[in-house]
């Protein structure tokens, strides 16, 4: 086998063991989608009906941007696993292994498009629920759930470099929410930018989850595309490049705490 | 296997900012034998350990496995090696046989040949009926078999174990010396670290003493023994007011003058061939009464003692711990876990 197809199997020996632990400790996930359907009772239900977004019911207008939070936050579970693998020596058997550098990671972050995909059929059916339609062709829906895979294995590269950089799964999961939160409050995930402060609105125009949420509501719900799509795709890409060089290089010097 | 040892480091050094960990280790472990590096907590074992598979680069110096540089030809190295560290190193959230079959093919056995080994393991550990419990129910012994059993999946000619007994009750302890004593007979080449004089003495065929990242001392266990005088004779004396006479009885007998302490005569040997006879035969004839005598060979704590001028437990086992404490390190240590 040439090295190219050893990482590959490798990283699927990885991602099986990571997926292994889901259906035993079904914690985990309940969690990671408890979280965001409370969030949608809560701006559906509470914030709602005082945020004004012209043309759109706010369902249609908050649902894109909770699962682009969704999906972001879905590299908690790589965040937390590396650190827990750390933590318990397992880092330093893998190292010891003639495996694939990379193949920890990539197994885990491979692990987590599955979950994330789990989460993304349990946020669609939570939003239908409470009363989100698509109005795009049926193309352009399948279109935004890749671009959603795609965008949450992003953050899982970001999650496996606060993994391996965090002292500990406590500091992993509080350095995610200090990036993610604010990033996803400054866009337009939830509110349309030009109610925001001018100074604010220039953050938020150029904010990926910005980017990334224009082109959903663009996939799902026929809303003018502009650059959007492509921005969305590229911050992705651009975020999966840096970051996973940034965590393999980490990796190779990963030391158990 | 070819003639070259199987481990061999030169001058090894490492430092952690301001701490030197290793300052110039060198070591030799021919193939097919246990080389036992003894040492308290934070003598340097562990970065030893690591660098030699290939965890952590060295900062100076230099270290071969099975013929690889530990540097240049890691990749290659790694599949030659198996590692037990102090943490058994085994994924909770899978079963006995998932973790061995994951290792399995982590080392590219394929599926089928993975999930073989992996039964054999656990037959031979005993873990057979365990197999498809999840890891994180088995006890701490067990945990250990399991982890020893995943470091020896690809059947590596080399095997490194870090303190594999650190933190087992007694009985677990002595099953797991046995089943590395049969890797052992099998020809693998082993590295141990140990804080425990016990283990290394049964374990290892030539010890390196290792305090402050250096070795300070190395040899056999008897080796190391025979530098604190090799065998004494004690005698407890019936009656301490015959003490002159008695120890004019073993005269001949001493290689140097008995010394007599709380009514017990100690009598170094010249030779311990036939010294209980002899010795009983002189004091009866000379009228010495005998409560009890024994010879006392040096343990490996009193060579640590002597060398370190500590006891092996380190800062944790610094009150209480005498000498012959090999329980001392595993009640800190127990402490330690359970904090």
């Amino acid at each position: 086998m040439s090295r190219l197809q050893l990482a590959a199997s490798d990283t699927l020996v990885l991602a099986w063991r990571n997926l292994l632990r889901i259906p035993r400790q079904p914690d985990l996930l309940i969690s990671f989608t408890v979280q965001p359907i409370m969030f949608v009772l809560l701006f559906v239900y509470v914030f709602g009906g005082a945020i004004q977004t012209p043309g759109y019911d706010y369902v249609d207008y908050l649902m894109p941007g909770i699962i682009v939070q969704t999906m972001a936050f879905g590299g908690f579970v790589t965040a937390l696993g590396l650190s827990d693998d750390l933590r318990k020596g397992l880092i330093d058997r893998f190292r010891s292994l003639p495996m694939a550098r990379s193949a920890v990671l990539a197994g885990r972050t491979s692990a987590d498009v599955v979950t994330n995909s789990v989460a993304l059929v349990v946020m669609v059916t939570v939003g239908l629920i409470v009363g989100f339609s698509f109005s795009a062709p049926v193309l352009d829906v399948l279109a935004g759930v890749l671009l959603l895979l795609l965008f949450g294995h992003a953050f899982s590269w970001v999650f496996a470099f606060v993994g391996l950089t965090a002292s500990s799964a406590e500091s992993a999961q509080a350095i995610g929410f200090l990036a993610v939160f604010p990033l996803t409050f400054a866009s337009s995930a939830f509110v349309p930018v030009d109610t925001m402060p001018t100074w604010l609105q220039a953050f938020a125009e150029v904010n990926p989850f910005t980017v990334v949420v224009d082109a959903m509501r663009a996939l799902w719900l026929g809303a003018p595309a502009g650059n959007s799509i492509w921005g969305a795709v590229a911050w992705s890409l651009g975020l999966i490049a840096v970051f996973s060089v940034l965590s393999v290089r980490r990796y190779r010097r990963a030391v158990t705490r | 296997m070819t003639d070259s040892p199987a481990i061999e480091a030169e001058g090894l050094r490492k430092s952690y900012g301001e701490v030197r960990a290793l300052d110039g280790v060198d070591l030799v472990a021919p193939a097919g034998t246990v080389l036992g590096l003894l040492g308290p907590n934070g003598a340097g074992k562990t970065t030893v350990v690591r660098i030699l598979t290939t965890l952590l680069p060295p900062d100076a110096g230099g270290a071969r496995v099975a013929g690889f540089d530990v540097v240049r030809d890691a990749a290659r190295l790694r599949a030659v090696i198996g590692l037990a560290g102090q943490y058994a190193a085994v994924d909770e959230n899978l079963t006995g046989s998932e973790n061995l079959r994951m290792v399995g093919r982590l080392y590219h056995l394929g599926s089928a040949a993975a999930r073989a080994r992996a039964d054999e393991l656990l037959a031979r550990f005993d873990l057979a009926d365990a197999a498809s419990r999840r890891a994180g129910t088995y006890s701490g012994g067990m945990r250990r078999r399991l982890d020893l059993a995943a470091a020896l999946v690809a059947d590596p000619p080399v095997l490194f174990l870090d303190e594999p007994t650190t933190g087992l009750d007694p009985r677990s302890r002595i099953a797991l010396w046995e089943t590395i004593e049969r890797c052992v007979a099998a020809g693998t080449t082993v590295l141990l670290t140990t804080q425990y004089l016990d283990e290394a003495d049964r374990l290892a065929g030539r010890i390196a003493v290792v305090d402050h990242g250096r070795v300070i001392a190395e040899g056999s266990p008897d080796e190391l023994k025979g530098r604190l005088g090799g065998v004494r004779l004690e005698v407890e004396l019936g009656d301490p007011t015959q003490a002159a006479a008695g120890a004019e009885a073993l005269a001949d007998m001493a290689r140097e003058d008995p010394q007599l302490a709380d009514g017990t005569l100690v009598v170094p040997l010249r030779s311990r061939e036939g010294a209980i006879a002899a010795a009983v035969r002189r004091l009866d004839a000379a009228g010495v009464r005998i409560d009890d005598l024994h010879l006392h060979r040096p343990t490996l704590d009193d060579v640590f003692l002597e060398l370190t001028g500590h006891v092996a437990a380190g800062d944790a086992g610094a009150d209480g711990a005498g000498p012959d404490g090999a329980a001392t390190p595993v009640a800190s240590v127990l402490e330690e876990w359970s904090r």
